[in-house]
Formats: C-alpha cells, structure tokens, sequence
C-alpha cells in the first residue's frame, strides 16, 4: 500500500488524544455507497486470514475492505498509530441481533499486555448509523493503561464519564489493545453490525505521524486531561504513564511539560558538602 | 407459630450496590458503579446509565443503604509504585428487602 499523503496522517495534537483516552474516532469518513454495501458483505462474512498475515495481503479476497483500508483518512490514521506494513492480528464481523443478547463484561482484549513503547489498534467500521437504544460498544476514555486481565473488571457496570457509543454510519474509530470496553445489549428492533480489525505494527512507533505541531501547547493540553472516573490520586499516576508512553512514541525522554516523571526521578548525583562533613571522602593519610 | 409456607414467602432477599469512589473517604463522589438486585425485579447490566445513583458514598447511607465492605488500603508493591489497575476505592452496600 503506498505512503499515505502527508495531510492524512494524524497530527500531533491528534496522536496526543490518543495517547491520553485510548481511542480516535473518524465521524462518517466511510462513503455512503460503501456503507450501503457493507450490510450485505458482513453478512456473507469476511474470509479469514491466519495470525500475523500482512495487512497487503490478509484481504486479497475482499475487495470491499481493501477499498475500506485504502480511504485516504483511514489508510493515514492506521499509518500514524501502527506505522507502514502492519500485520492483521484477527478480524471479525460482530452482529449484535435486535432485542437479543445481553451486554457484554466490560473487559480488555486478549490477555493482559503491558508493553510500554509499542501497541496494537483495533480498528472498528459502523456501517450504519447507532443510537443509543442499539447498544453500540462501551468503553472507557483512558483506561487502555490500566493493568488488568480481560474480564476481570467485569464487575464495573458504569464509570463516570464512559462513552456509549452513537455515532453515524460509516464511523471508524481507532482504540488502544488496553482499553476497557464491550458490546452493550441492543434495546432496539434494528440489527447492528460492527466490522474490527485488529493491527500489529511492524515497526518500531516513533514519530509515525504528521509532527509538524510536535510541540505546540495544545499538545501537553490533551496528555494532560483528566476523565472522571480516575479516582484523584490515581489520576495523577495516569498522567505519569502517558508521558512515559509520549516520550517513547517521539523518542525523547525530556518532554515533560507538567514535570510528573521529572520530579520523581530527579536523583542528582554531585556532592557539595565540605570534605570534612562529606563521609564518602577519602580519609587524609596519616 | 407461622406456618413453614409463609416462612419462605418472607425470606428476606439482597440488593448490592458497590460504589467507587474518587478516595478512601465515604463521603468522597462517586465514579463508578454497580447494582445486583437479588429480588430479581430489576436487571441492571453494563453500560446502562450515565449517571450515578448516588453523589457520594455517604450519600447512600444517607438513603438507608447499609455498607458491609470496605476496600483496603494497601501499599503500593515495591517497583510497582507507577502502575495503574483496578479501581482501588470500592464500597459495598446492601438493602435487605421481600
């Protein structure tokens, strides 16, 4: 797949609301004739490609998302986040039937992953509009950097600030491998469909977007927002955590605008205490 | 003496109400929460409120709620101190209803 043009890479600003709430979302980038195909595609499903095949050739045999993975918008959004050439992890068509099923658990996917400087994206395609009463997906802004394993918090019914998802047809959004998430029940008499695809990157993830704002102030702004559901102190720990995930996405370690990883790390080393008072000074020969 | 029928019929079920709240206070706000109803009579699930039941811990006393567990307040584990998990300021509550 060629380099996406450079105006649809994500910006800085962009990659920074990622890194802070664990998702980037695209509002009906999906043309309306391709949403108005898509229910027939998902139905008849999406031939299956084993684990780790190259995103050029996991879909050989599905025009209709090679077409979705070639908009400019999404070919730019999975450039910046997983860079060129990722792999497919798995896909999957999820139907939620009308007025059936239960919600899921809230939950991460796969097992517990903790990688500091490298992560997958899970692509998810709306083909159709998704109210509320359709139970689109639950997740929670922010959570992707918690360490838990799938569905152990599935005790959490609701957190404050949680996003349940209504969006317009041909909505893709992006989320974080962590974040905490899950299909809600559909209340309504229209069925739903949702295509994901997860992303493994191939490359080492610095600097993978547009960085021509790298170090504009709305930058530290998104890194370092609040979500209402961080109890206060742990809040503060999430931040620390972002800026240690921001410095490895740009490959400096000194960004640090609101000083959370300064401040704790900061050992300095050279000693200014007279000799005589200084018990690591050699003793005078007598 | 009452007969070993109305017995049953009065048996006394439990409603469960867990809240997290933002510190270790009870009268701290609530930021997540959850509800079993072991009447049976309603069916709360995941994802389906925006807004909490009550503002704070307390507030849920206020309202007759009775709290049987606490969570604990453990130190980080050593080399662990950055990490983040689970929410850490669980309350559970009950009402005891027919």
């Amino acid at each position: 797949m060629p380099h996406p043009h450079r105006k649809d890479l994500l910006t800085s600003v962009q990659m920074a609301q990622f890194v802070a709430t664990g998702a980037f979302r695209m509002d009906a980038v999906v043309p309306e004739e391709m949403n108005l195909r898509a229910i027939d595609v998902l139905k008849a499903g999406i031939p299956a490609a084993p684990y780790g095949t190259p995103m050029s050739e996991a879909f050989v045999d599905s025009e209709f998302v090679q077409e979705l993975l070639a908009l400019p918008a999404v070919a730019g959004a999975i450039h910046s986040l997983v860079g060129p050439d990722p792999t497919v992890d798995h896909h999957a068509v999820h139907i939620r039937e009308a007025r059936g099923g239960e919600a899921q658990n809230l939950h991460g996917d796969a097992i517990i992953d903790v990688r500091p400087d490298a992560f997958d994206v899970q692509l998810m395609y709306y083909p159709h509009e998704v109210t509320l009463e359709m139970g689109g997906t639950l997740s929670v802004p922010g959570s992707h950097l918690r360490r838990i394993n799938e569905t152990d918090i599935g005790r959490y019914q609701n957190l404050l600030g949680q996003t349940r998802l209504v969006c317009p047809a041909g909505t893709v959004a992006f989320l974080h491998h962590g974040i905490w998430h899950g299909g809600r029940r559909n209340d309504s008499d229209v069925d739903r469909y949702m295509f994901k695809i997860r992303f493994n990157p191939t490359v080492r993830q610095v600097r993978l977007w547009n960085t021509d704002d790298l170090y504009d102030d709305a930058v530290a702004r998104e890194l370092d927002q609040p979500f209402p559901w961080y109890e206060h102190a742990t809040g503060r720990l999430e931040r620390y955590n972002r800026i240690k995930l921001w410095q490895a996405l740009i490959g400096d370690d000194t960004y640090d605008p609101e000083y959370w990883v300064t401040r704790v790390s900061n050992r300095p080393q050279r000693v200014v205490a007279q000799r005589s008072l200084n018990p690591h000074a050699k003793k005078e020969k007598v | 003496m009452s007969a070993p029928a109305e017995t049953v019929q009065q048996t006394l079920r439990q409603q469960v109400l867990v809240l997290y709240l933002s510190s270790s206070a009870l009268d701290s706000v609530v930021v997540g929460w959850s509800i079993y109803d072991g009447t049976g009579r309603t069916d709360p699930t995941t994802g389906d409120s925006d807004v909490p039941p009550y503002a704070t811990g307390l507030d849920a006393l206020k309202d007759g709620w009775r709290l049987f567990q606490a969570a604990q307040l453990l130190p980080p584990q050593p080399g662990h101190e950055y990490d983040v998990s689970f929410l850490k300021h669980e309350f559970f509550f009950e009402k005891l209803t027919r």
